[in-house]
């Protein structure tokens, strides 16, 4: 993950695909999933609005369609 | 809305929703997404067509060492790949070395080749590696079209490179093809080729750069080709590759998959084998100097600091094509094959699919420029032989000298 003024690429070296995240929420969400129980977690601690969580969850399931995000291995 | 944008990358393999990226790309990023690194000027083949008009090795090419440094940096700025060619990277006798240093430095390789090294144990060790890539060229899908460019045996270099990779597990590596005039009747004998060896096809665009000057009014793909391509390119969507490099094709219609962008010096960006720093691939010209890797600050000085890349990353006005109403989708088409068949750069693209190109060529008087520098194998053969005697008696080596006076 590379940080741009814009937000981020992402590069993911197993299907070669490349992904961008359009804005720094988005970014921050990204970054702080593994430090949060859920995603909606995560995006709230980002400070998403509610009536934006549509937005994002669609964000996030393109991001694991992709593989570029992953489920956390369960212990 | 949407928040993320997805690609195959090098391809671009997404259509760019109204989010528009491309409006942000246009204006650079902090380091090239990926870019195009010529190790060497050295070739086995001399395709007609050759982009760097490579052939033979450049004294001052740079050292092992001075690559290493390269690829340091390149991970400092989170370079995600390197396209390495040249010439043929493969006879550099520290490729595999380079290639190696990259990875471990998370720096990802995909390079391309004409197969000539590419044995069962090499492609044994490259099939085991996630983090490289190879792309085989090949621009016939016989013997007889792709052997009249790349020159003789050519095609049977590639095709067992091409086995080999097959039989030692690799799969998804790129055939990598440069559509001509000569092999676009043979688009679904390339995919079938591709499908064959558990490949995917990469086609891209012929530019009259490098040696390409020489053959582009031969090879160029005619009028109703380029239609044909371009209908092909749409059936076949994201199964195959373009490097983006039909987006002057987007005019047609609707876009094609990818950012539909010129990348250089904005995303894109050319390393040649002596360290100089072109805006794209395809420019091999002092016009499209940043500077060198040698310099003080190295590639990234370069990359972020250089007046050229700067320029390229201004918005852009659109010239001559502003007033056109595909201008949107097509972006006035590819800088490097305007500037070497003599057009402006703010005017319409050579093969602009309104027909522009034609006329705006119509209207060139000067000869176009040529690049900049030539590593072409010589083609008078020198031939060492004995000078006669003058006279039958003369055995002594320096008879019919003169000598110095004094």
């Amino acid at each position: 993950m590379r940080p741009e003024p814009f937000g981020a690429l992402l590069y993911h070296f197993g299907t070669r695909r490349l992904s961008f995240l359009k804005n720094q929420r988005v970014l921050a969400v990204v970054r702080s999933l593994a430090d949060h129980p859920s995603a909606r977690a995560a995006c709230a601690a980002a400070g998403v609005p509610e009536a934006e969580l549509p937005v994002y969850a669609r964000a996030l399931a393109a991001l694991a369609d992709s593989s570029m995000i992953t489920e956390r291995t369960r212990v | 809305m949407t928040l993320t944008e997805h690609a195959a990358a090098g391809a671009g393999n997404s259509s760019v929703a109204p989010g528009r990226l491309v409006d942000l790309f246009q204006l650079g990023l902090d380091a090239p997404i990926c870019l195009t690194w010529e190790l060497t000027y050295a070739c086995n083949l001399s395709c007609v067509h050759c982009l760097s008009s490579s052939g033979r090795r450049d004294p001052r090419e740079l050292t092992t060492d001075e690559c290493k440094r390269v690829i340091d940096t390149l991970e400092r700025m989170q370079v995600f790949y390197v396209n390495i060619g040249g010439g043929e990277p493969t006879v550099r006798p520290d490729f595999w070395e380079l290639v190696d240093y990259a990875t471990a430095h998370h720096v990802g390789v995909k390079f391309s080749t004409n197969g000539v090294k590419i044995s069962p144990a090499v492609a044994s060790r490259l099939a085991a590696s996630d983090y490289v890539d190879v792309q085989i060229s090949l621009d016939g899908a016989t013997a007889s079209v792709n052997d009249a460019v790349r020159g003789a045996g050519s095609y049977a270099t590639a095709m067992r490179a091409m086995q080999n990779l097959f039989d030692a597990g690799f799969r998804g590596f790129k055939l990598s093809v440069v559509m001509t005039r000569q092999n676009i009747p043979q688009l679904d004998a390339f995919k079938a080729i591709a499908d064959q060896f558990g490949a995917q096809l990469r086609l891209t665009r012929l530019r009259p750069s490098g040696r390409g000057a020489d053959v582009w009014n031969e090879l160029h793909p005619t009028a109703s080709q380029q239609r044909e391509l371009y209908d092909w390119l749409v059936a076949h969507g994201e199964q195959v590759l373009t490097g983006d490099s039909f987006f002057h094709l987007s005019a047609y219609g609707s876009a094609l998959p990818g950012l539909n962008l010129c990348g250089a010096g904005r995303v894109v960006c050319l390393i040649d084998p002596v360290g100089d720093v072109y805006a794209c691939p395809f420019a091999i010209h002092s016009q499209f100097l940043a500077g060198n890797v040698r310099d003080a600050g190295g590639f990234e000085s370069v990359w972020r600091t250089s007046d050229l890349f700067k320029s390229l990353r201004a918005p852009d006005t659109g010239g001559a094509c502003r007033s056109c109403g595909h201008y949107d989708s097509c972006r006035g088409g590819c800088m490097a094959a305007k500037f070497f068949t003599g057009l402006p750069l703010d005017g319409p693209d050579p093969e602009c699919v309104q027909g522009y190109g034609s006329a705006a060529l119509a209207a060139v008087s000067a000869e176009p420029p040529k690049p900049s520098v030539d590593h072409s194998h010589r083609k008078v053969p020198v031939t060492i032989g004995r000078r006669p005697p003058r006279r039958d008696c003369d055995e002594n080596p320096l008879a019919g000298f003169a000598a110095h006076g004094n």
